[in-house]
C-alpha cells in the first residue's frame, strides 16, 4: 500500500469517526420541539404493498396532529416526526433496525412494522431496552403469550379473524331449524403463523358448537393452485369453506370456486380488499364473507379525525385510494401513543408505558383497551359479505347493515 | 419429550410422547385413508383429479422445456426460470391493460421475454458459459433475486390475474369441470413442444444447437458461432417461459415472489426426464401434475410438495439401481 493511500484511508476513518460522534446526539427522542417516533416498515419485499399502507397511515396521523397544533406533553407543545427504515420484509432485519433505532438514533418510542413476522423480530429488542412499541399490524397471538411488557397492539388478534363466521353458520342453521352440530366445516389455510392462528380460532368455535371439521388442509407458502382442495370440497360437501392465505389465498379461493363451480353454502376468507376481489372478479366475488379489522362505514369517532368515514375521506384525498384497514390501524397506533404521552405528561419511557397500559380511548378505528398481555380487547372483528359488488357488514349484529345471504346461490342459478 | 424438575432439584421421569413427526404423519395417513376411500366410492373425483393433473402438468412442462435446453446446451442450471415465467405473466398483464386481447398477449409476452433473455445473455450469461456449475448457479440465483425485487418495484407486490374470457366445460352432470383456458394451455404446451422438437431436428440453427451441446469445441472448429447459439438458446428459453407465464396469469394468479414454485418443478421435471429430451419433459410434466394433484387430495395440501420430492428421490434411487444392474451385465 502506498503511503498516499494509507494517509487517505486514515483521513477517511477520522472524518467518519468525527461525523459519527457529531451525528448521534442530533437525532434524539425529542429534537427541540419535535417528538421523533421510530418505525421499520417494509418498503421493499413481499410486504411492500401493505408496508406502504402502514407508512401512509402513520404519516397521515403525524400530518393531522401537526396541523392541529401538535401534542401537549407537560407544559410544552410538540410536533411529531417519524423516522423510517426499510425492513425488506424480513423479520431478522426488523430486529436489527429496532436495535439501530433505539441505540444509534436514541429513539424512545417505536411504532410497529407491518406483519406478524417482522413484529416478532422487533418485540424482543424493544423489550430488552424497555422501550414501548405500539403496533397495528402484527396479529399473531404468539406475540401475546410471551409476557412482553412493552408491546401493545390496537388490532384484534388473528384467531378472531374468521371465528365469527362459525357463529354466523350456527345461527343460520338454527334459523332453518337444523342442529348446528350437524354442520360440516372445511378449512384451508396457508402454513404460516398468522393463518394457523386463524385456523385455531375457527376450530375452537367449531368445537364449541360440536361441528365436524371435514377438511383441514394447510396450503403451502408457494401456493399456486387449490384444485386438489376444492375437489375435496366438491366431494365432501361441507357447509362452510374457510380460506386464509393473504392476498394470494383470497384471489385463488374466489377465482377457483367460480371456475370449478364449487357450490359451498358459505365461503369465508381474509384479505378481500388487499386482493381486490371485487375489482378483479366482479360478480364471481358475490356472497363471499370477508373478515375485516375496520371499515369506513363504522360509527366510531374521535376528536382528531371525526368518524371513520371522515378519516376515509381525508385519507383518500391525501393518497388517492380508499384506506384499507392496514392504514387505519397504523393511524390508530399513533393516536394511542399521543393520548398516552398527553396523559403521562413526561417522556419517561416507564411512565409512558404505564399510561399506554391504562389506555381507554375511542378512536375512529374503534375502542382501545389493552389487557395484561398488551392486546386490544375492546374492538371486535367484523364480517362483511359481498352483495351486488359492495361490502355489506353482516356480523356481529351490532355493526350489521344487512342480513347475511345463506346459503350462497348455486352457480347454475346465478 | 417433556421433562419436569421437582423442587428437590431431581429430574422427574420424562413423560414420553411420540415425536412430532410421527404425530403429523399419523394424522396425514388417517386423513389420507378417508380421502382414499372417497376416491374409491366416487371415482368421478379421481377423474377430475386426473384431468386437472394432466392439464396442470402441461403448464409445468412448458416451463421446463427451456430449462432442459439451457442445461443441455450451455451446462447452466437456470435458477431464474420461475422469475422468467412470472415476468412473462406481468408482460401479458401489461399488454392486456393497454388494450390487447388476452390471447394476443401470449405471443407478445413470448417476444418480449425473448428480448429479455437476449439482453441477459449479452450482459451476464455469456460470462458464465463453460464456467464451473457453481458459478452459474450463483449467477442465475442472483438474477432471480434481482428480478423478484425489480418486479416488486415496478408491478408492486399485489396479486394479479387476468380473465381469459373463456368458460368452463361441464362433464358428468357438473361433477367434472374442465377450464377451457387449461385446455388452451395444454394444447399450447403440446404444440410448442412439437415445434421445438422439429426445430431442433430440421433447421440449421437447431442442428447447430445440438452440435454445440455435444462438443462446443468441435462445433466451433466446424464454423458454428457458438456464442450466437448460446445466446439464441437462452433467449429461446426465456421466450417459452414468457408464453408459460401468460397462461399462468390467465389460469391462476401471479405475484413477484411466486417464481420459486416453477423453478423447483422445472428442475424436478428435467432431472426425471433427462436433458435435451422434449418428449420426456412432456411426460414427466404430466406425471408430476397428476402426482401432485392426487397427493394434495389424499394427503392434504401440506404434503403435496413433500410427496412429489420424495417421489423424486425414489425415482433417482431406482434409476441408480437399474443402471448398476446394467453395469453388472456389462462386466
Amino acid at each position: 500500500m502506498s503511503r498516499k493511500l494509507r494517509v487517505l484511508i486514515g483521513l477517511l476513518v477520522a472524518i467518519a469517526a468525527v461525523g459519527f460522534v457529531l451525528a448521534s446526539p442530533a437525532v434524539a427522542k425529542v429534537e427541540g420541539d419535535t417528538i421523533v417516533f421510530g418505525a421499520a416498515v417494509s418498503f421493499t419485499g413481499k410486504y411492500s404493498t401493505n408496508g406502504k399502507h402502514t407508512k401512509n397511515g402513520y404519516d397521515l396521523a403525524a400530518k393531522r396532529l401537526n396541523e392541529m397544533g401538535g401534542v401537549k406533553v407537560g407544559n410544552k407543545t410538540y410536533k411529531i416526526k417519524i423516522k423510517y427504515y426499510d425492513d425488506e420484509s424480513t423479520p431478522a432485519r426488523s430486529g436489527q433496525l429496532a436495535e439501530r433505532l433505539i441505540k444509534q438514533d436514541k429513539i424512545k418510542f417505536i411504532l410497529g412494522p407491518y406483519g406478524s413476522g417482522p413484529t416478532k423480530g422487533m418485540a424482543p429488542i424493544t423489550e430488552k431496552h424497555k422501550i414501548p412499541m405500539i403496533e397495528g399490524n402484527g396479529a399473531s397471538r404468539a406475540l401475546f403469550n410471551k409476557g412482553y411488557r412493552y408491546l401493545f397492539a390496537v388490532l384484534s388478534t388473528s384467531e378472531q379473524y374468521l371465528a365469527e363466521s362459525i357463529n354466523v353458520l350456527a345461527e343460520e342453521f338454527k334459523k332453518d331449524g337444523r342442529d348446528p352440530s350437524t354442520a360440516k366445516v372445511a378449512i384451508a389455510v396457508e402454513n404460516d403463523p398468522f393463518s394457523m392462528d386463524i385456523r385455531a380460532g375457527v376450530i375452537d368455535d367449531a368445537k364449541r358448537w360440536g361441528m365436524k371439521i371435514v377438511i383441514d388442509d394447510k396450503l403451502p407458502k408457494e401456493l399456486t393452485d387449490m384444485t386438489a382442495t376444492l375437489t375435496k370440497v366438491k366431494a365432501l360437501r361441507p357447509d362452510a369453506l374457510i380460506v386464509s392465505g393473504h392476498s394470494k389465498g383470497a384471489a385463488l379461493a374466489v377465482r377457483q370456486t367460480a371456475q370449478m363451480k364449487v357450490d359451498v353454502p358459505m365461503l369465508a376468507i381474509t384479505h378481500c380488499e388487499a386482493a381486490d376481489v371485487i375489482g378483479k372478479f366482479g360478480g364471481n366475488a358475490n356472497y363471499t364473507l370477508c373478515a375485516t379489522q375496520w371499515a369506513p362505514t363504522m360509527t366510531y369517532r374521535d376528536d382528531w379525525f371525526g368518524f371513520a368515514g371522515d378519516y376515509a375521506k381525508r385519507f383518500e384525498k391525501e393518497y388517492g385510494y380508499v384506506p384499507p384497514y392496514q392504514a387505519a390501524e397504523s393511524t390508530a397506533s399513533v393516536l394511542v401513543y399521543v393520548d398516552a404521552l398527553q396523559r403521562a405528561g413526561t417522556f419517561d419511557t416507564e411512565k409512558v408505558r404505564d399510561a399506554i397500559a391504562a389506555t381507554k380511548l375511542e378512536t375512529f378505528y374503534g375502542w382501545v383497551d389493552f389487557d395484561d398481555t398488551g392486546k386490544n380487547i375492546a374492538k371486535p372483528m367484523v364480517l362483511r359479505q359481498i352483495q351486488k359488488g359492495k361490502y355489506v357488514p353482516v356480523a356481529p349484529s351490532k355493526f350489521a347493515a344487512g342480513n347475511v345471504i345463506f346459503p350462497r346461490p348455486k352457480w347454475r342459478d346465478r | 419429550m417433556l421433562s419436569f424438575r421437582d423442587p428437590n432439584g431431581e429430574t422427574a421421569k420424562p413423560i414420553k410422547q411420540p415425536p412430532a413427526l410421527v404425530i403429523i404423519l399419523g394424522r396425514a395417513l388417517l386423513f389420507g385413508m378417508d380421502n382414499l376411500l372417497i376416491l374409491f366410492a366416487a371415482p368421478i373425483f379421481a377423474l377430475q383429479l386426473l384431468i386437472d393433473g394432466l392439464l396442470i402438468g402441461a403448464i409445468f412442462a412448458l416451463a421446463a422445456y427451456g430449462m432442459a435446453l439451457v442445461w443441455g446446451v450451455m451446462k447452466i442450471i437456470n435458477f431464474a426460470q420461475g422469475e422468467f415465467v412470472i415476468l412473462g405473466g406481468y408482460m401479458a398483464f401489461t399488454f392486456s391493460k393497454a388494450g390487447v386481447h388476452p390471447f394476443f398477449s401470449v405471443p407478445l409476452a413470448t417476444v418480449s421475454l425473448y428480448i429479455v433473455g437476449w439482453l441477459l445473455h449479452r450482459l451476464v450469461i455469456f460470462r458464465i458459459v463453460e464456467e464451473d456449475l457453481f458459478i452459474s448457479i450463483l449467477a442465475t440465483f442472483g438474477i432471480s433475486i434481482l428480478m423478484q425485487q425489480l418486479m416488486n418495484q415496478v408491478f408492486s407486490a399485489d396479486v394479479q390475474t387476468l380473465d381469459s374470457g373463456l368458460d368452463t366445460w361441464f362433464l358428468f352432470d357438473g361433477n367434472v369441470t374442465v377450464l377451457q383456458i387449461k385446455g388452451v394451455s395444454f394444447a399450447t404446451a403440446l404444440v410448442l413442444g412439437a415445434c421445438l422438437a422439429v426445430f431442433m431436428k430440421k433447421t440449421r440453427l437447431g442442428q447447430a444447437i445440438r452440435a454445440t451441446a455435444q462438443t462446443p469445441r468441435a462445433a466451433r472448429i466446424m464454423g458454428i458461432d457458438t456464442d450466437k447459439v448460446y445466446c439464441t438458446t437462452f433467449a429461446l428459453n426465456a421466450a417459452i417461459c414468457g408464453a408459460c407465464g401468460a397462461l399462468v396469469l390467465m389460469t391462476w394468479v401471479i405475484q413477484p415472489f411466486m417464481g420459486l414454485a416453477y423453478t423447483c418443478r422445472s428442475f424436478m421435471i428435467v432431472i426425471v426426464a433427462g436433458i435435451g429430451n422434449v418428449a420426456g419433459v412432456v411426460l414427466a410434466g404430466l406425471g408430476l401434475g397428476v402426482a401432485e394433484n392426487f397427493a394434495g387430495f389424499i394427503l392434504g395440501a401440506e404434503f403435496q410438495a413433500a410427496f412429489v420430492f420424495s417421489l423424486l428421490v425414489v425415482i433417482l434411487v431406482w434409476r441408480n439401481f437399474t443402471l448398476r444392474l446394467k453395469r453388472r451385465y456389462l462386466e
